[in-house]
């Protein structure tokens, strides 16, 4: 039956014509079509990269960020600490000095009272010799003229006048 | 397109089916002046011919002559069909370059010498005729051609565009085709023959794809009134051969040893496959020219017979069943278009893909 029986003449047109359009097609069509097409899947490709590059720079961006804030907390933090550390010292430091001023002075007017104390006690001899020697020479003057008396009286007095 | 213009043109083109089948009928009946014969008008439809008719009106035939080129004894002889005045019995003799040409159902016989007129004898074959070589450009031929022009027009216009801009993101015709040819390369090129491979052939594939389809499509045009391309069994056996070729050649050493000494089995089933595989090459490119050719033939007679349901009944009552059953065909077979040629691509991207398949063992 004819109609399974290939004709010479269609194969004949069907080769040239196939190659032809095999040809042109390939040349014309499909090359600029496939090249544009994985040309923009690359670029796609590449921007979708460079977009994932640019998230993680930013992520570390972040993280660098939080870890100088992080710095920088801590180093208020220290400062702040080293500052009432130094407030505590100077207090304790004035307190200190105050302290030992106020002993040196209290011993300064320890030292002070001392020695007007001996000059009192020294002046007060002084006085007291004076004035036992005024005593004396009127004791003197007037019992001269009875000498048991005035023996007596002397005795009396000198017995008196105990030192302190 | 919308659904609307979709439809419209869908009714159009049916009606057209029925008024070019009907005029065809008519035709034959008032030249033969005989019994409606549903076989010779599906065949004539089926099968190719020498003028590209377009519609007989009342008795008036419309039709494109095309020429006829042979290679007789006496050289090349070309003349136009129309020299045939439509008669396809045999009955009008040419007579060119010193040799008398008849055409018999479709096919160019030349008288033998001395002969004038064309003897048909009982197994109804011409008796003092031969066949001269016959590379006519014959409705098929000229379909092949349109179809050329239409597959240039759509996809070096669609090229252009990427040409235009880097990075063109597709619009108008591109975007129609972008996603057919990407399709052709990711869901057949590379699962077939992989990745690394399968660049090499996709200018075939997507040729051989877009060639099918498109003449698969016109086939259903009924303007078109048969020029039935993709089911003439010259043009799928010419593209079968060349997936035959491209394979053969393409076959690598890896190839060749599962044909001539299967890997991983005993000596005895070795020799015994070693036939079966040999077979096995040449039986994949005539399944392939088979399965193109009979579905989309089949298809066409389907469609055909139901019309001719109508005058084999005489009847117009029967019209509108022959008419909703050739409807459910015909949707079938626009979605057919696409499978086959689908089918025809997908198979010979799995045998490129075998030829080139490299791996150590089964």
């Amino acid at each position: 039956m004819d109609l399974v029986t290939p004709g010479f003449g269609l194969v004949f047109w069907t080769v040239i014509t196939f190659l032809i359009l095999l040809f042109i097609l390939k040349k014309f069509a499909w090359k600029p079509i496939l090249g544009a097409v994985n040309s923009r899947e690359e670029s796609i490709k590449d921007a979708l990269a460079a977009a994932e590059a640019a998230r993680r720079e930013m992520e570390n961006l972040q993280a660098d960020n939080e870890k100088i804030l992080q710095e920088a907390r801590n180093e208020r933090e220290l400062m702040m600490k080293e500052a009432r550390d130094i407030k505590v010292k100077m207090v304790a430091d004035a307190r200190e000095e105050a302290k030992f001023t106020t002993e040196k002075m209290i011993l300064q007017a320890q030292e002070a009272i001392q020695s007007e104390k001996k000059a009192a006690v020294a002046e007060l001899k002084n006085q007291v010799a004076t004035l036992s020697l005024e005593i004396a020479e009127k004791v003197v003057k007037h019992e001269l003229s009875n000498k048991d008396q005035q023996e007596k009286l002397v005795q009396e007095m000198l017995g008196k006048a105990t030192l302190n | 397109m919308n659904l609307r213009a979709f439809r419209t043109l869908f009714l159009g083109v049916l009606l057209i089916t029925y008024s070019a089948v009907k005029a065809e009928v008519t035709n034959t009946e008032q030249k033969e002046e005989k019994k409606f014969d549903p076989k010779e008008m599906i065949m004539h439809h089926v099968k190719d011919a020498y003028t590209f008719h377009i519609i007989d009106i009342h008795d008036q035939s419309y039709s494109i002559p095309l020429p006829v080129i042979l290679w007789t004894e006496n050289g090349l002889t070309t003349f136009m069909s129309s020299a045939f005045h439509h008669d396809y019995h045999g009955k009008e003799v040419v007579e060119k370059n010193g040799g008398r040409f008849v055409n018999f159902h479709e096919k160019i016989y030349q008288l033998d010498a001395g002969a004038a007129t064309l003897e048909i004898g009982a197994d109804e074959k011409p008796v003092n005729a031969h066949k001269p070589l016959d590379i006519s450009i014959t409705r098929n031929v000229f379909m092949m051609w349109i179809s050329m022009l239409v597959l240039f027009l759509i996809f070096i216009g669609a090229a252009r565009k990427y040409k235009k801009s880097e990075n063109f993101i597709p619009k108008g015709i591109a975007s129609f085709v972008e996603p057919l040819v990407l399709f052709i390369r990711d869901e057949i090129a590379i699962p077939m023959i992989g990745e690394k491979k399968y660049k090499k052939y996709m200018p075939y594939l997507l040729t051989v794809f877009f060639f099918i389809w498109l003449n698969n499509i016109f086939g259903l045009i009924p303007i078109v009134n048969g020029a039935n391309l993709t089911g003439n069994i010259a043009f799928t056996m010419t593209l079968a051969l060349f997936t035959f070729v491209i394979t053969t050649f393409s076959g690598n050493k890896n190839y060749w040893k599962h044909i001539f000494w299967m890997p991983g089995v005993p000596v005895p089933m070795k020799i015994f496959l070693m036939p079966i595989e040999i077979i096995g090459i040449f039986t994949k490119p005539i399944s392939l020219m088979i399965r193109l050719f009979a579905n989309i033939t089949a298809g066409h007679i389907i469609v055909l017979a139901l019309m001719s349901l109508i005058f084999i009944f005489n009847s117009i009552a029967v019209a509108p069943i022959s008419v909703a059953f050739s409807l459910f065909i015909i949707v079938i077979e626009i979605v057919v278009t696409a499978i086959q040629a689908y089918i025809f691509t997908i198979l010979s991207a799995l045998y490129f893909g075998m030829a080139t398949e490299e791996h150590e063992h089964h």
